[in-house]
């Protein structure tokens, strides 16, 4: 192709998953791994484009993909190609063989390490974000979605518009607690102080008890132990950006799998039916469309055919935090003088 | 019968073994080491010895039914200690120990193989004849040695064939452990152990796990909703846990973790053998294999020989 008259259509090109270089005529494969998780010939594929088409260098995104950037606008058929086999190794679903990614919209579905490798996780986080990927993607949707094996939340769930956070009822038997009182100590220290000691034996308050199972994990007799059902929190609208940037909030907490999952997939109609038309490359984050429909419109849409497990409690009015750099952009005047403390 | 299962789970959907009551045979896990030990048989982790009103005192029912543990061979050897403990050691026998323990018979279930991180061997806890049957299998087939007249009746009515059998058990293992014949006061106080006072956490899992460990602390409760009344329970006891050697006044006797492994180590391998001539530690290798430090037990073993040998020849 002769590269002074590059006539590319851009629009078409980001959805293939493309990125459009600050370079003319360049630009960049992003590579799904669903879950953060890629097999060693898929990871060769990537350094194999790479050094082929690309810089020899690959960029490691934010959403735990790859990115190659330096490629030549007109080897994108190619790179396309040979990203089959990566396209193929990750389950990742596709509308046209050899044709790349169908979709750049919903983003790669994020996940801790889990419970194939964490000792604290509580439940296996990359297989059900392959599933939850299997379930809407492709999709132009911009909905980003994580999901983390305990509340220390290391998936920075809470910045997404979708939060999925494991947790596990802990099961006490008392007749194998010796009340050495391991779990209040690291109850307190390490989570929420969910624990106390009565007449040598442990009380839980059900309440404050935010499902993470470190007293499974430092109970040195198995008085403590995972329930066998896993359970999830789920926190929803967290975002960053220009206007609002703010933590995700609590939606649903005990929620089982067939729960998170309906009302995951169910968010795509309520966006089909209210994304704003006239949105710059038809994209909006769900939270702003929230703002503008409220939140009952949105709660009817997510929770359409969706019963939820009798244990499962739901939050009804959600409000969120954030800073809004729309009302305002000031700094607080300090009382510290700076530039005479360096004197 | 009481023997090893699989049980619930400290990770997510990772299966713990030890030992409860069965129904059916299939549940029982003849392979692998259980996690926990036998032990909580005879000295529960918890058990209620007696209630009291304001001028009355009631002991605590317990569990008569007669009970066959199927253990290994240095499990049995542990039993020895546990005996030893509660009912040869002073004037008095352990009353308590002694209700749970009449009821109580051992099998032998035989080894193909030594279990990791274990060193029966050395510890010469791999063999014993002290059980009612045996039970090795191969090639399909249960072979039982059988030593108890009233059992050999049920074994028979079973219809199996009679053979002459032994059951097997290790010669060598992996790891070796040697142990010192005399340790010297001045190891009290060495910098070997300071190691483990920036590596344990003190959990007590080590303790916990351990056959041999006999150690028990008294909770006095008195029900909340009268004050008057209550129980006295007694509950395992860990000599890594905080608050083991605290005494009236506030001090501690042991603070460093490292003063706490010295205590441990010495009292399985040598402060038990001056009382009994015999020591204490069976080699199972569970608390290495528990230990969520890689603290090794065993090897900690081999180090404080290997001390004792360079200190002893400097003099």
């Amino acid at each position: 192709m002769n590269k002074t008259s590059l006539d590319t259509n851009l629009k078409k090109l980001k959805k293939n998953a493309f990125r459009v270089s600050k370079v003319r005529g360049e630009t960049a494969s992003r590579v799904r791994c669903p879950g953060g998780e890629i097999d060693v010939d898929s990871l060769q594929r990537v350094v194999d484009i790479a050094r082929k088409y690309g810089k020899g260098m690959v960029n490691i995104t934010n959403r735990q993909g790859f990115e190659i950037p330096g490629i030549d606008l007109a080897d994108v058929e190619e790179v396309n190609k040979a990203l089959q086999l990566i396209i193929e190794n990750r389950g990742v679903n596709q509308e046209e063989y050899n044709g790349g990614y169908p979709a750049s919209g919903t983003r790669n579905v994020v996940a801790c390490p889990g419970k194939q490798l964490c000792p604290f996780a509580n439940f296996d986080t990359k297989k059900f974000a392959q599933e939850i990927d299997k379930a809407i993607f492709p999709n132009d949707h911009h909905v980003k979605i994580a999901f983390t094996g305990c509340s220390n939340d290391c998936a920075h769930t809470r910045l997404n518009d979708f939060g999925i956070i494991g947790m596990s009822e802990p099961q006490y038997n008392k007749d194998r607690c010796v009340g050495c009182e391991q779990c209040v100590k690291y109850c307190k220290k390490r989570s929420v102080g969910a624990l106390k000691v009565v007449n040598g034996k442990i009380e839980r308050d059900a309440n404050k008890c935010v499902g993470c199972a470190l007293c499974v994990n430092y109970c040195p007799t198995r008085a403590w132990t995972r329930s066998k059902e896993e359970y999830f929190r789920v926190v929803l609208l967290g975002r960053t950006g220009k206007k609002n940037p703010r933590m995700a909030e609590d939606f649903m907490r005990w929620a089982d799998h067939d729960t998170v999952k309906k009302v995951i997939c169910n968010v795509y109609a309520y966006l089909d039916e209210y994304l704003d038309k006239a949105a710059v490359e038809s994209k909006e984050h769900i939270g702003y469309i929230v703002d503008r429909t409220g939140f009952e419109e949105f709660l009817k849409y997510i929770m359409k055919d969706v019963t939820p497990n009798p244990k499962c409690e739901i939050q009804g009015r959600i409000y969120w935090g954030g800073k809004r750099y729309d009302q305002g952009n000031e700094l607080r005047q300090s009382m510290f003088r700076f530039s005479e403390r360096e004197e | 019968m009481f023997t090893r299962l699989k049980s619930s789970t400290k990770s997510s959907n990772t299966d713990v073994i030890r030992y409860d009551y069965i129904s059916r045979i299939e549940d029982a896990e003849l392979e692998e080491r259980s996690d926990y030990s036998f032990k909580e048989i005879l000295i529960p982790l918890s058990e209620t010895m007696f209630y009291f009103t304001e001028d009355e005192i009631k002991e605590a029912d317990y569990d008569a039914r007669p009970v066959i543990v199927l253990m290994r061979s240095c499990d049995i050897h542990a039993v020895k200690r546990l005996d030893q403990m509660y009912t040869g050691n002073g004037p008095a026998n352990d009353w308590f120990y002694e209700r749970l323990r009449d009821r109580v018979k051992f099998a032998l279930i035989g080894c193909g193989k030594a279990c990791p991180n274990s060193f029966c061997v050395d510890m010469g806890s791999n063999k014993t004849d002290e059980y009612v049957f045996s039970i090795d299998m191969a090639d399909g087939k249960v072979y039982c040695d059988v030593r108890d007249d009233e059992l050999m009746a049920a074994f028979e009515s079973a219809g199996g064939t009679k053979e002459d059998v032994s059951p097997r058990y290790v010669t060598e293992a992996e790891f070796r452990v040697e142990r010192p014949e005399e340790v010297p006061v001045e190891l009290f106080k060495d910098p070997m152990w300071d190691e483990y006072t920036r590596r344990c956490v003190n959990c007590g899992r080590c303790n916990f796990v351990c056959p041999t460990c006999t150690c028990f602390t008294i909770q006095d409760i008195f029900y909340t909703d009268n004050g008057r009344v209550g129980e006295r329970r007694r509950v395992n006891a860990s000599c890594m846990v905080d608050g083991y050697t605290d005494v009236a006044g506030g001090l501690v006797m042991r603070k460093k973790n490292g003063e706490r492994m010295r205590f441990k180590v010495l009292h399985k391998v040598y402060d038990f053998r001056k009382r009994f001539g015999y020591d204490m530690c069976v080699g199972c290798g569970r608390c290495d294999t528990v230990c969520p430090e890689y603290i090794s037990f065993a090897n900690c073993i081999n180090k404080l020989n290997a001390r004792v040998k360079e200190v002893t020849e400097n003099v």
